[in-house]
């Protein structure tokens, strides 16, 4: 996985600054990717429009065509609203970032940029392009007219299909307390190195980040790609998710900042995957009873106090390899039944999720 | 003796990432285009535009915190959020007066 990951790709960076637009060239250079760059969004776009690049590193304040234009224009042109950004500012201001972000930035990096984060956003973004391009090249292969016209008459979802798969949710403890404790540039950072860990576990044990949703995110443990041992991977990511949380949450007590915590929760079984949203965004993503179980697992790790909790069949999937604890049935909002529901209780996960408050 | 300008720690880490004979051609560049900058501050500032006064100032914090020169980087921080109302001809001679410094360290770690 780390090695399609970090496969080298053709990227484009832009900066008006000789300084920056260098450095950056030069550290993407360094990781095996070939880089182009342009001094402003003018050059960009016409450099986009005559060669492939696989993701665009773009400054925001440039003369002639600022990045805020630049994410305009692609969002409009059709071959190119698909090609991931990463904004790599010194702008000042969260609300300059989230704008970045409404206008179909991918990513967000602070400069002078970080050499290990830089590679991390590269590879996260690259993988969720590689995600994309597939299925392109799933729908070039499959669309002749005859195929279309099934597909349409049959009224199954292009490329929607049963699969038996882990999901994972993991969201941040307490996270609207934490907010109020500190200024939104520190939430800002702390999120950035929350999702960079957790997309570090999640995608080094075979899963997939399909959705961040705030402080949470889902992924995936057997979609798009079948993986053999699904239940076993997603329970190894969530022990090594709560022990990166761990070194963080030391980390930033020694700085004087709050602790954090994660609650995660598994569950195994049949879902549909396939691609949803809307002409403009579209996601990778899972749906069915299993999806809905995690959720709640995720939730009720407030209540049960435990980092992790997960269901009866990743239970069974996982036999004697790792330790969990039966917590016994508890009945959840939409489910008719109650339902099993296991602590995992090795390593760092041993502690509970979260202090009562 | 006054602090350092450049924190030797940031540039050893810059060196370190992106190797010490990109660095010095890195330094060189940055000498190039620091005055121009700095005259750009100023030029922006006699002329009363506010807009390509935060822009230089936004590029020198920038450009300054990339090789660890913490004080410059912060001082045209300064300048970028307070704007050009807020700048005196005394804070920006107080600005060139610290790039001379940096700059000195700056060439003096470049031959190293």
């Amino acid at each position: 996985m780390n090695d399609t990951h970090h496969a080298p790709a053709r990227l484009l960076v832009v900066d008006d600054n000789k300084v920056n637009r260098l450095l950056l060239t030069r550290s993407l250079e360094l990781q095996g990717h070939t880089v182009a760059s342009a001094p402003n969004g003018r050059v960009a776009l016409e450099m986009l429009k005559d060669g492939a690049f696989d993701l665009l590193l773009l400054d925001m304040e440039m003369p002639e065509m600022n990045g805020f234009e630049v994410l305009e224009q692609l969002a409009a042109d059709r071959a190119l609203r698909d090609l991931p950004v990463i904004v790599t500012s010194s702008l000042e201001g969260l609300g300059n970032v989230v704008r970045c972000i409404e206008l179909g930035a991918e990513d967000y990096l602070a400069k002078p940029v970080n050499a290990v984060l830089l590679k991390a956003r590269i590879g996260a973004s690259l993988e969720k392009k590689r995600l994309r391009d597939q299925q392109k090249e799933l729908v070039r292969r499959f669309a002749t007219p005859e195929v279309a016209q099934d597909l349409q008459q049959s009224g199954f979802a292009l490329a929607g299909r049963r699969v038996r798969g882990s999901v994972l949710f993991c969201d941040i403890r307490d996270f609207t307390a934490l907010v109020e404790s500190q200024p939104p540039e520190e939430t800002i950072e702390l999120l950035n190195t929350f999702y960079t860990l957790m997309f570090d576990a999640i995608s080094g044990n075979g899963g997939v980040v399909n959705q961040m949703i705030g402080d949470g995110l889902m992924a995936i443990f057997g979609a798009p790609l079948p993986l053999a041992d699904h239940a076993g991977a997603a329970v190894r990511a969530a022990v090594e998710m709560v022990e990166l949380i761990d070194l963080l949450g030391n980390e930033r007590r020694e700085a004087g900042r709050a602790a954090v915590r994660v609650g995660i929760g598994i569950a195994t079984g049949e879902m549909v995957a396939g691609y949803t949203g809307t002409q403009q965004r579209a996601t990778y993503t899972c749906i069915g009873d299993t999806v809905n179980l995690a959720a709640r697992l995720e939730q009720h790790t407030k209540v049960a106090l435990r980092a992790i909790l997960v269901d009866a069949d990743t239970c069974a999937e996982l036999g004697d390899r790792v330790a969990v604890e039966r917590l016994g049935p508890v009945a959840f909002r939409g489910k008719a039944l109650p339902v099993e529901v296991f602590a995992v209780t090795c390593g760092a996960a041993a502690a509970p999720a979260t202090r009562a408050s | 003796m006054a602090a350092p300008a450049i924190d030797r720690a940031a540039f050893a880490e810059l060196q370190a990432t992106a190797g010490a004979d990109f660095v010095r051609e890195l330094v060189d560049t940055f000498l190039e285009e620091a005055p121009p900058m700095l005259a750009e501050l100023g030029e922006a500032h006699a002329a009363g535009s506010a807009e390509a006064f935060r822009r230089a100032a936004h590029s020198l914090k920038s450009n300054a915190s990339t090789f660890g020169a913490a004080t410059l980087a912060a001082m045209a921080r300064e300048l970028e959020l307070q704007g050009l109302a807020a700048a005196t001809p005394a804070s920006l001679a107080a600005l060139a007066r610290q790039y001379d410094a940096a700059a000195v360290e700056l060439k003096a770690l470049r031959d190293e």
